[in-house]
């Protein structure tokens, strides 16, 4: 990049220096999935809306690409530079600015972590419902951008449900509200729209989000059984009879495995599967549904039922759960996380089309997942240093995603699609459908400089510059340089 | 450190491990739970980051380039990315074999080498030579010059950094606790067990208060105390600082000496010293002689804490009407992974309150020598630390580490709260002394 735009860069968002450090972009080339890396060329932390507009409108003015980061545990590359650039680093934005208990609402910046959120308003008996496994370290404004979800989302909903408005600098760097302090605003839902576009209409600056009352009282059951099958069929079970738990979720025999290693709760080791189901409102009817639970479960074989005794415990038992991903990695030096979201009743076939790829493919596969709302997460066990394993990954992540689309799913539950599952997107969705969303994303960002070349394959102007005779884009080129990119990064 | 040239990778010689690093599989769930990422938010301060640069030397795409020196010494060693680490990343492991290997290939300034070979070398494996320091100390302190500079300004003069190692000296004892106790203490009727006592080289010459608050409330609770006055420092300065070398020699003598006493446990009060004792195995694993030995040794190594928490405490405890804010020692509760043991002996003072404290898990800053060769880092950590426990409104703040100590005398003097920085095991031994009134 020109040391004057960086002197320009400096002066926008001093005294925060910039950073430029060759060991600095290194670590900056990837997120949460580090198959895809791409070093910026530097990263800025900017603490106030004013300059992240500034920022941005510098970098149209240079035609330079920039893409936000929050923490960098996303999990489909969407925090890449993936042309180099600029890394607007959001973490230096993270106050609260106001909460009013009365109406149920915060307005936060967009780097505050999740976590922190819940635990400021917590002795007022309040909390931030989404509760990615991450959220002891994910940003409010990384979840924004990716929608993201968790365990409680069966019942709560996702980041959509609980944003009200929003405060954004649009790619060109103008500054623009969204929504309001209430669900439903007049004219179009461009918060809707917002929330899930993965970085690529503009740069959150400030968030509403509503904050919810604790429940009155909270019930944790799991539940082991010799076979992932038996454990689906408890889930249809359980929904099939009405009951909504507030979260409900699976684990195969290797995650129960790994989770144990890591947190000591005396998880039966034999079991194939458990379920961790929770409960959660008012005391009355809470004791008949944990019968009517546990009965569903034993109809389905399941080996026995086992009930937190108190906070504590079900405090260990959700540490389990969230830190599940990372407690893989002691299983394994690297793992691809999927995302794929099925209908709740395909569960058990897809699990077993899941063993198939893991046989065809001679890899592990270790499965921890909503199973509420049939958003699977399969690991894919390998070592980055083997090339020829590293192939094979890529495979059965394609047959993975294939599985999904052939059961009547989608690609991405609450990862995002990012750069990871950008090429998928055509399986899903016609030429049309894809169509609409670059128009979308035309108006949004029509210089394709916030975040290119993510989420949808595009068309039109390209970052390659490339042009036919006539001086249209083009395509052929573009999507060939795009790929060797990709390849070139994969390896890098 | 101050490294202008770069080195090149690293070496053979306790290289970090790759399997180590390769349990990181960077998700990212240890950063907030890291003092420098959480003060910084720049990712190669964070314990991911750290690990990826580590990595990037490992793997040949890096150099230990002066940038990469300094993101090394920057971590504060404090082990919370451990805790919070579910892939189970052995952070200090590498942390320790990565400065090692700076340590070893860096060409210091002569007059680097000097200072550092005194002070690691020439100083702190010598029980005697630092003994003469301390009575040197507390003759300035008792003398009145140290009075009389204060008052005169003199350390205003002085490098701001000199002035703050000698703000943070507590009062010296007379004489250090090995010089002024018998080998061998007697624990009371019904005695049950015998234990070794590992005095350590600071504390024993500045702490000596918090070591005859250990040994009283061992021998009340029918421990007999064994404390070989050939022991010596524990070495857990010369690890961090990257000298594995005179850290596996103190490491040797250490054992040797503690063989020769017929102990079952080998009990300690300062928290840096016992995560340093207890990793003599993984220190010592290579060494053909005494890997068994070191494993047998560290096996034995307990917190005081630890230790006294395997039965109720016996009686009579008098009451200490105070508000208590426990703050985690970083090495007691990341590396030896001891959190409640601490509160519940304390719990068990009648009139005692303790006060909930937030983030007592995050570190004050101390780190060893941190809070010298990174002041300003160390600053900052220190005052968000103080910030929490004045909200705690304490009457008395305890820590059971002597660097904390230290730390945290400064930061409530720094921000004007008036509370005392104590040891746990000094609570329990004025509750012995209430009780023995009544
Ligand atoms: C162990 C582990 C468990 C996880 N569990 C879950 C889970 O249960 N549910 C779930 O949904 N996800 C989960 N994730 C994925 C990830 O944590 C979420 O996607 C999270 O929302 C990312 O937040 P972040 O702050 O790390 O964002 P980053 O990774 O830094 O960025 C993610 C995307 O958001 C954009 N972005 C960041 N900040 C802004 C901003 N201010 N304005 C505009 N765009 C922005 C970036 O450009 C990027 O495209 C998990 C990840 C890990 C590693
Ligand atoms: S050190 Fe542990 S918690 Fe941190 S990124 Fe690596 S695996 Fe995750
Ligand atoms: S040891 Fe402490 S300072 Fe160093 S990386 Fe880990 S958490 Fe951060």
């Amino acid at each position: 990049m020109e040391p004057s735009v960086l002197q320009e860069l400096a002066a926008i968002v001093a005294p925060q220096p910039l950073l430029t450090q060759p060991e600095a972009m290194l670590v900056y080339e990837c997120d949460g999935h580090t198959l895809d890396k791409a070093p910026p060329d530097v990263v800025v932390f900017p603490t106030s809306t004013e300059q992240v507009a500034a920022v941005v409108k510098l970098a149209n003015r240079h035609d330079v690409p920039f893409v936000a980061r929050g923490a960098g545990t996303g999990l489909s590359g969407g925090a890449l530079a993936l042309e180099g650039g600029i890394v607007i680093e959001m973490c230096r934005m993270n106050k609260i600015l106001e909460i009013d208990y009365g109406n149920q609402r915060a307005v936060v910046q967009p780097g505050l972590v999740n976590l922190h959120l819940s635990l400021a308003v917590s002795d007022a008996g309040f909390y931030y419902a989404p509760d990615p496994s991450s959220q002891g370290s994910c940003t409010i404004g990384g979840n924004v951008a990716e929608n993201s979800g968790g365990p409680h989302t069966l019942k709560y909903g996702v980041t959509t449900n609980h944003v009200l408005g929003l405060e954004v600098v649009l790619p060109n760097g103008d500054l623009v509200h969204f929504g309001g302090a209430v669900l439903d605003t007049p004219g179009y839902d461009l918060t809707g729209l917002f929330v899930g576009s993965e970085g690529t209409f503009g740069i959150v600056t400030s968030v509403t989000v509503r904050i919810m009352r604790k429940p009155q009282v909270v019930k944790t059951l799991l539940a082991f059984f010799d076979t992932v099958e038996a454990a689906s069929n408890a889930v249809s079970g359980i929904i099939g009879a009405g009951i909504i738990p507030a979260a409900l979720e699976m684990m195969d025999n290797l995650t129960i495995q790994a989770v144990e290693a890591a947190i000591q709760a005396s998880l039966p080791l034999d079991a194939g599967a458990l379920l961790l189901i929770e409960l959660d409102g008012i005391e009355d009817g809470m004791e008949a549904d944990a019968q009517r639970i546990a009965d569903i479960c034993q109809q389905n074989d399941c080996q026995n039922v086992r009930v937190a005794q108190d906070d504590a415990e079900r405090a260990l038992l959700w540490k389990g759960r969230k830190e599940a991903f990372g407690a893989i990695g002691r299983l394994t030096p690297n793992y691809y996380t999927h995302d794929g979201v099925i209908p709740r009743t395909r569960l058990p076939e897809a699990l077993t089309r899941l063993q198939i790829i893991s046989h065809r493919y001679g890899l592990r596969i270790a499965n921890v997942f909503h199973a509420g709302d049939g958003n699977l997460h399969p690991l894919v066990l390998y070592d980055e240093r083997d090339g020829e394993e590293v192939e094979r990954v890529l495979k059965a992540g394609h047959d993975i995603l294939q599985a999904c689309v052939d059961l009547g799913g989608v690609l991405s539950g609450e990862h995002g699609i990012g750069l990871e599952k950008k090429n998928c997107m055509p399986w899903l969705f016609s030429e049309g459908d894809l169509d609409v969303m670059r128009r979308v994303r035309q108006v949004f960002n029509p210089q394709e400089l916030c975040n290119p070349n993510k989420v949808i394959p595009l068309r039109g102007r390209c970052r390659c510059g490339a042009v036919t005779g006539d001086g249209t884009p083009d395509h052929e080129t573009h999507e060939a340089v795009a790929t060797a990119m990709q390849d070139a990064h994969v390896r890098a | 450190m101050n490294v202008k040239a770069s080195l090149p990778g690293f070496d053979q010689v306790d290289r970090p491990q790759r399997d180590k690093i390769s349990t990181c599989i960077h998700c990212g769930l240890c950063l907030d739970k890291c003092p420098t990422y959480r003060t910084l938010g720049t990712e190669m301060d964070s314990p991911r980051g750290r690990v990826y640069l580590i990595k990037a030397v490992d793997e040949g795409r890096l150099g230990m380039t002066p940038n990469f020196i300094e993101h090394m010494y920057l971590c504060l060693d404090c082990r919370a990315c451990e805790t919070a680490c579910p892939s189970h990343v052995e952070f200090g492991d590498l942390m320790e074999r990565a400065r090692g290997q700076i340590e070893r290939q860096a060409p210091r300034p002569l007059a680097g080498r000097l200072l550092r070979w005194l002070v690691f070398r020439g100083l702190f494996p010598h029980p005697s030579l630092l003994r003469g320091l301390f009575r040197l100390l507390r003759l300035y302190q008792r003398g009145g010059l140290q009075r009389l500079l204060r008052t005169a300004g003199v350390f205003n003069l002085l490098p701001a950094r000199l002035k703050d190692m000698e703000a943070m000296l507590p009062d010296l004892p007379p004489r250090p606790f090995t010089r002024s106790v018998p080998e061998y203490l007697p624990g009371q009727e019904p005695a049950t067990r015998t234990v070794g006592f590992f005095a350590g080289c600071v504390m024993d010459g500045l702490f000596a208060d918090v070591h005859n608050a250990t040994t009283r409330v061992l021998q009340a609770n029918g421990c007999g105390v064994r404390t070989p006055r050939d022991q010596v420092c524990c070495g857990a300065l010369h690890m961090h600082a990257g000298d594995r070398e005179q850290a596996k020699a103190l490491a040797r003598r250490n054992i040797a000496v503690f063989e020769r006493q017929d102990v079952d446990v080998i009990v300690n009060n300062a928290a840096g010293c016992g995560a340093q004792l207890k990793s003599y195995v993984e220190l010592l694993a290579d060494d053909p002689q005494f890997a068994d030995r070191a494993h047998r040794f560290s096996e034995r190594v307990q917190d005081v804490s630890e230790c006294l928490a395997q039965e109720p405490l016996r009686g009579p405890l008098g009451a200490v009407p105070k508000r208590v804010a426990y703050d985690d020692p970083c090495h007691l509760l990341h590396a030896q992974r001891i959190r409640q043991q601490p509160r519940d002996l304390l719990q068990q003072i009648p009139g005692l309150e303790l006060a909930p404290v937030t983030d007592a898990d995050f570190c004050c800053g101390a780190a060893g020598i941190y809070s010298i060769t990174h002041q300003d880092m160390s600053r900052r950590i220190l005052e968000r630390k103080m910030e929490h426990l004045a909200a705690a409104e304490p009457d008395v703040i305890a820590t059971g580490n002597p660097g904390c100590m230290m730390q945290l005398r400064t930061g409530a003097r720094l921000a004007g709260l008036d509370a005392p920085v104590v040891h746990p095991i000094e609570l329990l031994a004025a509750a012995y002394e209430v009780g023995k009134k009544t």
